[in-house]
């Protein structure tokens, strides 16, 4: 299995997204105080640019307008002709990927990082394409050794053979940031805070990269999507029961074949049926309901990730 | 001066010579509202529920209709379409010329008044049911809106008596400036039902227990009382509200500061002048000023950002209720 190129160029071009969903509000707040006063966000080899993403959405505190604007980076939705019709998410999208990408195009952005929250008890989650994104997955293991006590967990959110439609995926290299439980519309000072330190550690990183510190090869642990479970319903579409209280709140955890899922309305258990192991994440999202998730099953595998090869070190501060 | 009820109960306490002070009409009609806020799952999951099978929810000779108020808003899983549904149940509002241009939620509510209201009307609604959650940490908790209402005070001792050890908060509205028209004030007695923290969009089965169980110790309360039970005089503690407090903001009207951290999730307990209370964006704390300790609620609620209420301060205090029981025993 190849990995993908590694950036060979200090990384210069650097954005932080808030807001790409308007309801979850660390990214929010946190990209609204940049944009009055981005000093945080400057490196001596480069300086990050702070982005809204969704300022309707965030101006209506919702999701989203007319459609999650975090599925909307596809090359189907980004090429195709506009037209006035257009979802205001789909317009935007254009927009963002003019600005940091072209997606797929060396004149896109070096790095993205986009901040979101959950409602799920996910604790820090870093969220990556895939194991072949050597530069993010040294950034994740970074993460984690700057902060064991966060016991951040790295979710590969790419299925296989499916084009990438999340933000980040417009530029060379990117990664997520999601935090929770956060209910939607609730500004937590602890996530607040922990969102905020994180951002600066991945600057700090990119700094580090550029200076040309070494990152020698390390096994990586992480978890990958193999299916989703949606919730018990009736013929109408509505919840039948919800998460069982054994499941609730228990994300990255095992669940095994037998163990209860859904408790219905009546009281009765559902059980997992399925054949292995599974860890589930995204465990009652409420943005997820509409999709029919109740959770994403994941696996846990170990891969080897080759060592970054060392950058001569960057000439002069980024003007 | 004295109600037309008023007087039925003093004759029925003169004429039958009961130890008991109060006796109250039996219940008849009793509603369980859910959905007022189209986001908060569990009363609308109970709801829909209790619609196909009403089972649990039934007692002998009492009608409990379960009703979801504002259907538009819970098929959107929003708050609210056009305006707050449990803000609006005032005279103005209720009074105003029904017609398409009014709010969707004005025109519900006077829906809802003419179904269930109006108060002390023969065929009206004796107890409403009002189903809430927040994401605030506030447990399971009892809204009051009369400090007077000796039948209610003794409904919520009874509930909280049987929820024990699981702590049950109770919330008393009344205020002359602060006290808002509920969906449910329509009704003779009044009970707002709020369970947290539930974040907005989502259904917990450990809160959805928790509701149920109020639900049923309520009912079973009105069973007992129409059953012609005589419930002694008691005293619960209540939380009156005193003030609401906004997020610190800067000129643009954005938030400047969060709840702090020592005072997130930390409703119902005390909180001392001096005692952090917001934290700015650049990392200040905000000290409580003042000089007497309060008991915040609704702390860090999402549906009160744009109501600008951080929290509530609340002061504890004991509701006394003089002995009930059913006048036609």
């Amino acid at each position: 299995m190849c990995s993908l190129p590694v950036p060979r160029e200090p990384l210069r071009r650097v954005a932080v997204t808030g807001g790409t969903h308007g309801n979850e509000m660390s990214g929010v707040y946190l990209a609204r105080h940049w944009l009055q006063a981005p000093a945080e966000l400057q490196r001596l080899s480069f300086s990050a640019v702070p982005v809204l993403a969704n300022p309707a959405a965030t101006a209506a505190c919702r999701r989203y307008v007319d459609h999650d604007l975090n599925r909307a980076f596809t090359s189907s939705f980004l090429n195709s002709r506009p037209t006035p019709d257009d979802p205001y998410e789909v317009t935007r999208a254009r927009e963002l990927n003019q600005l940091l990408g072209p997606k797929a195009s060396g004149r896109a952005f070096d790095f993205v990082l986009d901040l979101h929250n959950t409602t799920a008890n996910m604790g820090t989650c870093l969220i990556a394409k895939s194991s072949h994104e050597v530069f993010a997955m040294h950034l994740c293991r970074h993460l984690q050794l700057q902060y064991p006590e966060l016991s951040c967990q790295v979710f590969l959110c790419q299925w296989s053979g499916e084009e990438s439609y999340n933000l980040d995926s417009v530029a060379k290299n990117g990664l997520a940031l999601e935090l929770g439980p956060q209910p939607q519309g609730v500004l937590r000072a602890d996530i607040f805070s922990r969102m905020r330190t994180l951002v600066a550690t991945v600057l700090d990183f990119i700094e580090l990269f550029n200076q040309g510190t070494a990152f020698p090869a390390f096994e990586m642990e992480a978890y990958r999507p193999v299916g989703v479970m949606d919730f018990p319903r009736t013929d109408a579409g509505n919840l039948a029961g919800t998460v069982h209280p054994q499941l609730q709140d228990r994300d990255f955890q095992p669940l095994q074949p037998g163990a209860p899922i859904f408790q219905m309305f009546s009281g009765e258990d559902l059980l997992y049926d399925g054949e292995s192991t599974v860890y589930p994440v995204f465990i009652n999202e409420a943005a997820y309901y509409e999709k029919g998730i109740a959770f994403v099953q994941t696996e846990k595998f170990t891969f080897t990730v080759p060592a970054m090869p060392v950058l001569n070190p960057a000439p002069s501060p980024a003007s | 001066m004295w109600t037309d009820s008023q007087r039925k109960s003093d004759k029925k306490l003169l004429g039958e010579m009961t130890s008991c002070h109060i006796a109250e009409e039996p219940i008849k009609k009793v509603a369980i509202f859910g959905g007022t806020h189209g986001n908060e799952l569990t009363g609308v999951f109970l709801v829909k529920h209790w619609l196909e099978n009403g089972a649990e929810i039934q007692r002998t000779g009492l009608e409990v209709k379960p009703f979801i108020t504002n259907p538009r808003a819970v098929k959107k899983c929003t708050r609210y379409i056009d305006c707050d549904l449990n803000r609006i149940f005032d005279l103005e509002n209720l009074g105003k010329k029904m017609s398409e241009d009014l709010p969707y939620e004005v025109r519900r509510a006077q829906e809802i008044y003419h179904l269930f209201g109006p108060k002390d009307g023969e065929d009206s609604y004796d107890i409403i049911f009002d189903l809430h959650n927040t994401t605030s940490n506030m447990g399971c908790t009892l809204i009051l809106e009369d400090s007077r209402n000796n039948f209610l005070i003794q409904m919520f001792h009874y509930i909280k008596t049987s929820l024990a050890p699981l702590p049950c908060y109770v919330y008393l509205i009344e205020h002359p400036s602060l006290k808002y028209a509920t969906t449910r004030s329509i009704a003779k007695y009044p009970v707002g039902i709020e369970v947290g923290p539930q974040p907005q969009g989502v259904l917990r089965a450990d809160i959805l227990d928790q509701m149920r169980k109020m639900i049923k110790h309520a009912l079973d309360f009105i069973h007992h009382f129409n059953e012609g039970k005589e419930f002694p005089p008691c005293a619960i503690e209540v939380y009156k509200i005193i003030e609401k407090v906004d997020y610190p903001r800067d000129e643009n009207g954005e938030i400047a500061a969060v709840i702090h951290p020592n005072l997130q999730d930390q409703d119902w307990k005390p909180l001392h002048p001096g005692d952090p209370m917001f934290l700015t964006l650049d990392g200040k704390t905000m000290p409580l000023g003042g000089d007497c300790t309060v008991y915040p609620v609704f702390v860090n609620e999402a549906a009160y950002y744009e109501k600008k209420e951080a929290f509530a301060k609340t002061t504890k205090l004991m509701l006394n209720a003089k002995s009930i029981c059913c006048s036609v025993h």
